[in-house]
């Protein structure tokens, strides 16, 4: 594969063209923070924490969409973006109902880690509060929205993976629910297999075994991307 | 149909017109604000009226597109005399015939303007407001019957396309378009002959147009107008678009609260296939090139062509991050042309005039006309088209009459929920791309709202906002969750109970959501309140002075 050469954080490197900004970092184990990305799943460049700084590009652009190019020089630490961060990952926080106490996700969690990654001490905009409800009509798994931040781990890995295509978003801004078939309780999907793909895919504790007790749950991410790699491999 | 078909209707479609020549025209309007203040009433009933006064053979009556004071409406127009009535009504209608076409002599108290103005023009182009405008994209807005093909044939109509078809390459249409200096009229000001090439280079079997007519910002009703009044000029921009980049196939996205633009553009298509030139083999060339309009569905964020696209997919309409940009990556994964509806309203002149007359006008950065949508406290809002670097000044006071009650102004807000207020100080701005931009606002697709004192600033950017906060599709944070809390901490502003910590928090969540958002929705939402805080920074304060 042909080679070109980028310098990310003055470092010059060597790398296949045809890669995203962000697998060439994390190649190199230049620490890119992500929440919607799940390797194995088309990215959607919705989270918006791997945004980089390119010399000669005048917008942020986000690493898991964006492809090198040539001689791109980028920038993935400055004090522009570790704010950004910050900003993004408190209002995560405050969008919903995250209480991490009586979470099952207490300790596994994603969300929890962006946290402490982001040096989140506190949380300066107000708390939404949002009215959520709690699916719990699947016999094996819940739905816990007030938990969700809308990265649609589970709408990809269920249409791009399963082929069930049983997840989907609902409603504009703020408002936006993830919803089982045309909004109807998950337990009464048609389209469902039960897979369970969009447990491991979930960053955070919005969607759990009911067998899980808090702070046990126990989520297999890398699972699904080994199942994209394999099947590639099958072919 | 081939060439020389098209060419003896045209021919037989002149004949007549000279003919008609000593006919009087009456044109009535009928846009959509003329019809809802009851044009279609009075088009009845003026028909009627020449019927039963047996005028059949002198007068023909046009219903056409928007002719431009809206908030005059009813407009009826008198031609060649060029004699417009206003607020005309079906009680008034046989004394205007009467005197108009029998005795020959004005009404002079419902002449246009006859309320506002000490001495109403009986010809309206002296009157300022018409002297101060060049038209272009609207040239035949209000001239024409917006329903009849032959109308438009008369008028110059695919004579472009002609041109286009049997004397230009590609390339040099291309040309033609980039000589012209044409940018894109929805907003950002794309260079339109730069993204024609780019699309052009692009090597694919399939290739799209699209004609983006979801014009949602609050105000702005251009592209309804240029619709509703002159359908087939937005669809030759579109077929020459097709023939300069290499696609067989376009989609024009109207939104679904234009009905009238939808049927009347549906109609042109029909018609335009049954004379040739649209359709297979296009006046008989192997050029084949077929439109189809896609209808929306009422969501702000489709006017963003990436979710433009994903709805013409069938998709949920979220927008996807750039690059891949359109013209590479874009419908259903082909390279596409997405321009705005006024953009392709300016093609056939262009090219039917050259590259050179369009650059001409207006300023060096940017050329041609722009269409702006008048509203707000402005004494004749409406639809006014004008060359770029006409002042503002000009626009409101000498073509909008100044404001209403004599209040004083006291801002313009253009650009919609991506735009800014320019504050009086300003009023010598010229209108193009750049000075507005220097200013903190955006172009924008043309809407123009006038603001005196009893507007205040801060609630002005509270509605941007929940605004911009409804219509976020939800998918990236900084919109979905940053529009919601400045929307928040504005409102905390309006009802006096702010402090200086949430202006701060404010200000620092404006420049985030900006520089962080997925797509130019989230990118240019904070625009209102960025612009009202640098020209009006004192109203945010005062309300924090006084908080409870």
């Amino acid at each position: 594969m042909a080679k070109i050469s980028v310098n990310v954080n003055n470092q010059q490197l060597e790398v296949d063209f045809g890669k995203t900004i962000l697998e060439v970092c994390r190649e190199h184990d230049i620490e890119i923070l992500t929440m919607c990305h799940l390797k194995g799943l088309t990215d959607v460049g919705a989270c918006r924490l791997c945004l980089v700084e390119i010399e000669g590009v005048n917008k942020l652009l986000s690493a898991c969409t964006t492809k090198i190019a040539a001689n791109m020089i980028i920038r993935t630490h400055t004090d522009r973006i570790k704010r950004y961060q910050r900003i993004t990952s408190e209002l995560f926080f405050a969008e919903r109902n995250h209480v991490c106490s009586v979470c099952v996700a207490n300790g596994k969690c994603d969300l929890q880690k962006l946290g402490y990654q982001t040096a989140m001490d506190h949380i300066r905009y107000p708390y939404l509060f949002p009215h959520c409800e709690v699916d719990t009509s699947h016999p094996w798994y819940v739905l816990d929205h007030n938990r969700c931040i809308m990265c649609t781990r589970c709408v990809r890995v269920c249409a791009e993976v399963e082929g069930a295509h049983n997840w989907n978003v609902m409603n504009r801004g703020y408002q936006v629910r993830i919803i089982s078939d045309f909004d109807t309780p998950w337990g009464e999907s048609e389209t469902c297999t039960s897979c369970g793909k969009c447990v491991h895919a979930c960053p955070t504790g919005a969607i759990w075994p009911k067998a899980i007790v808090q702070g046990q749950l126990e989520k297999k991410p890398a699972m699904i991307t080994e199942l994209v790699e394999k099947r590639k491999m099958c072919l | 149909m081939n060439r020389q078909d098209l060419k003896s209707i045209i021919l037989a479609e002149k004949m007549q017109e000279q003919n008609n020549k000593s006919k009087h025209k009456l044109c009535v309007c009928c846009g959509a604000s003329c019809i809802s203040s009851g044009s279609d009433e009075v088009l009845k009933k003026l028909q009627e009226e020449i019927k039963s006064r047996a005028l059949d053979a002198k007068v023909e009556v046009i219903p056409t597109g928007c002719m431009g004071p809206c908030n005059q409406g009813p407009l009826i127009k008198f031609l060649p005399e060029y004699t417009i009535y206003q607020k005309v009504d079906c009680s008034n209608i046989k004394d205007i015939v009467e005197s108009q076409l029998i005795d020959k002599k004005p009404i002079e108290n419902i002449l246009l303007f006859a309320d506002s103005r000490p001495k109403p023009y009986i010809d309206a182009r002296e009157d300022p407001y018409f002297k101060k405008q060049m038209k272009i994209a609207l040239k035949n807005c209000g001239h024409i019957n917006p329903e009849k093909i032959e109308d438009y044939l008369v008028h110059d109509g695919y004579k472009a396309l002609d041109k286009v078809l049997f004397q230009m390459s590609p390339e040099e249409v291309i040309a033609e378009i980039k000589q012209s200096r044409l940018r894109g009229r929805g907003g950002a000001g794309y260079p339109t002959g730069l993204k024609w090439e780019t699309v052009y280079k692009y090597v694919s079997t399939e290739k799209y147009v699209i004609c983006n007519g979801d014009e949602g910002d609050p105000g702005a009703f251009m592209d309804r107008s240029v619709l509703e009044g002159n359908p087939h000029l937005v669809l030759e921009g579109m077929v020459i678009a097709a023939y300069a980049v290499g696609a067989n196939k376009g989609f024009a996205y109207i939104r679904g609260e234009y009905p009238l633009a939808i049927k009347r553009f549906e109609l042109a298509i029909k018609q335009a296939k049954k004379l040739g030139v649209l359709g297979n083999q296009i006046l008989g060339t192997a050029f084949s090139f077929d439109v189809e309009v896609r209808i929306g569905a009422g969501a702000f964020v489709c006017g963003e062509e990436t979710a433009l696209i994903a709805s013409i997919e069938g998709k949920r309409g979220t927008p996807k991050p750039r690059p891949p940009f359109p013209a590479e990556t874009g419908l259903w994964g082909k390279p596409t042309l997405i321009n705005n509806v006024e953009t392709f309203a300016a093609i056939s002149p262009i090219i039917n005039n050259g590259g050179e007359w369009y650059s001409d006008i207006g300023t060096p950065k940017s050329a041609g006309t722009k269409v702006f949508a008048l509203a707000g406290k402005i004494k004749y809002s409406g639809l006014i088209e004008v060359p770029m670097g006409t002042t503002l000044r000009e626009i409101v006071f000498d073509i909008g009459g100044g404001m209403q009650n004599g209040e004083e102004f006291k801002a313009a807000q253009t650009g919609g929920p991506s735009g800014g207020c320019i504050p009086s100080e300003y009023l010598d701005v010229k209108m193009d791309y750049e000075s507005l931009i220097n200013l903190g606002s955006i172009m924008g697709s043309g809407g123009l709202i006038v603001m005196d004192k009893s507007s205040d600033m801060v609630d002005v950017a509270r509605y941007f906002m929940e605004f911009c906060m409804d219509e976020s599709c939800g998918k990236c944070v900084p919109c979905r969750v940053g529009t919601k809390m400045m929307h928040d901490l504005l409102q905390k502003i309006c009802i006096n109970q702010g402090t200086k910590i949430d202006l701060e928090r404010l200000e620092e969540l404006a420049v985030y959501v900006k520089d962080c958002s997925l797509c130019g929705l989230g990118a240019s939402a904070p625009n209102p309140l960025l612009s009202t805080l640098r020209h009006f920074r004192h109203e945010y304060e005062n309300r924090i002075a006084n908080s409870l």
